[in-house]
C-alpha cells in the first residue's frame, strides 16, 4: 500500500504512511500542529479525520482491486464517534462489497485503543 | 445580553477576512478563505493547489479536501447561528461527489445551518468551482452544540473576547 500513498500528492500533506500489523495493512498519521481544528481543546480538525478516513478507503480499495485507474468517490460518510486529541492516529479499511462497477467500502480510526475508534466511516466509490 | 445582537458573530457579516481561519490551524495549513458570511450560513473557498490533488492521473483535488472545506464551512454557518458561542463538534456528515471538480479552479463551498435545536444543528451545503449554478458536491450533516466545556474557537472573532493563547 506504501506506494499508493506516496502518489497521492494529498497523502504527502496530511503527512499519511503505512504501516503493517499482524499482517493487516493500515494507514497511519502521525500528530503535526497543522492538523488541528480547535486549540482551545486542542482537537484534530474533523475535516482532518474526514480525509483521513476516505484515503484509507481509497489507498485499500487501489489495493484490492488492483485497477490503474482511481476509483472515483461517489458517496463518503463520517460518523465522528470522540474528540481526536493531539495524538498518533490510525484507520484500517476493509471493503463490504466489490462489485464490478461499485464498490462499498468500510473503515475505523482510532487512537490508543482499536476498540475506542475517534471516527468510522463508509464509502461508495465507482470502480 | 437583552439589547444584543441576535447573533453572536452578527456584527461580523458580510465579506471574510483573512483573520478569520487564523485560530483554526488545520484551515491556515489549507489556505481555507472565508468568502462571506450572514444569518445561518458561511461561505469558504479552497484555492486550487498541486499539494491538495488525490488523483494524480486527472489532477482532481482530493475528495477529502473538499470534506475538510466543508466541514470547515459548516462549523462557520453554525456558529454564525448561535446566539450565543458554544463548542460545535460533528457527529455525523455525508458527502456526495456529484462530479468531479475541474482542475486548476478553486473550490467554493456554501453551507446553511436550516435547522438548530437545544443540542443538535443540521446543515446542508453545496460545493462548486466555476458557478454556483453546477455544484461538483453537495453535503449534509449534524453537529453537537456544547460538545465540551472547551469552547468555541470562534469566540476569538468576537473582538475583546477569547484572544489568550491556549
Amino acid at each position: 500500500m506504501k506506494h499508493v500513498v506516496d502518489a497521492i500528492p494529498y497523502a504527502q500533506f496530511l503527512g499519511v504512511a503505512t504501516e503493517q500489523v499482524d499482517g493487516l495493512w493500515q494507514c497511519v498519521l502521525p500528530f503535526h500542529e497543522g492538523l488541528v481544528g480547535n486549540p482551545r481543546l486542542p482537537a484534530i480538525h474533523g475535516g482532518v479525520l474526514g480525509a483521513f478516513l476516505e484515503l484509507t478507503a481509497l489507498v485499500r480499495l487501489i489495493e484490492e482491486s488492483g485497477t490503474e485507474r482511481a476509483p472515483k468517490p461517489i458517496t463518503f460518510s463520517i460518523d465522528y464517534l470522540r474528540s481526536a486529541r493531539p495524538a498518533t492516529t490510525r484507520a484500517r479499511a476493509d471493503i463490504v462489497k466489490l462489485g464490478r462497477r461499485i464498490a462499498n467500502v468500510h473503515v475505523v480510526a482510532w487512537q490508543d485503543d482499536p476498540a475506542r475508534p475517534v471516527a468510522s466511516g463508509n464509502g461508495k466509490f465507482l470502480l | 445580553m437583552s439589547d444584543g445582537p441576535r447573533y453572536a458573530l452578527g456584527f461580523m457579516f458580510g465579506p471574510g477576512t483573512p483573520g478569520m481561519v487564523s485560530f483554526t490551524p488545520h484551515a491556515q495549513r489549507l489556505g481555507i478563505q472565508v468568502v462571506e458570511t450572514g444569518p445561518r450560513f458561511a461561505v469558504v473557498r479552497l484555492p486550487y493547489r498541486t499539494e491538495l490533488i488525490g488523483d494524480p492521473g486527472r489532477k482532481v483535488i482530493f475528495g477529502g479536501a473538499i470534506t475538510a472545506l466543508l466541514d470547515h464551512a459548516s462549523g462557520l454557518a453554525i456558529a454564525c447561528s448561535l446566539e450565543e458561542l458554544k463548542a460545535i463538534a460533528t457527529i455525523d456528515l455525508r458527502v456526495d461527489y456529484l462530479r468531479a471538480a475541474e482542475p486548476g479552479l478553486d473550490l467554493t463551498g456554501r453551507v446553511e445551518c436550516y435547522r438548530l435545536t437545544r443540542n443538535v444543528a443540521f446543515i446542508r451545503g453545496t460545493a462548486w468551482d466555476a458557478s454556483p449554478d453546477d455544484p461538483f458536491a453537495s453535503c449534509a450533516g449534524s453537529f453537537m452544540l456544547g460538545a465540551n466545556n472547551a469552547g468555541s474557537p470562534f469566540t476569538r472573532l468576537v473582538p475583546g473576547e477569547g484572544t489568550e493563547q491556549s
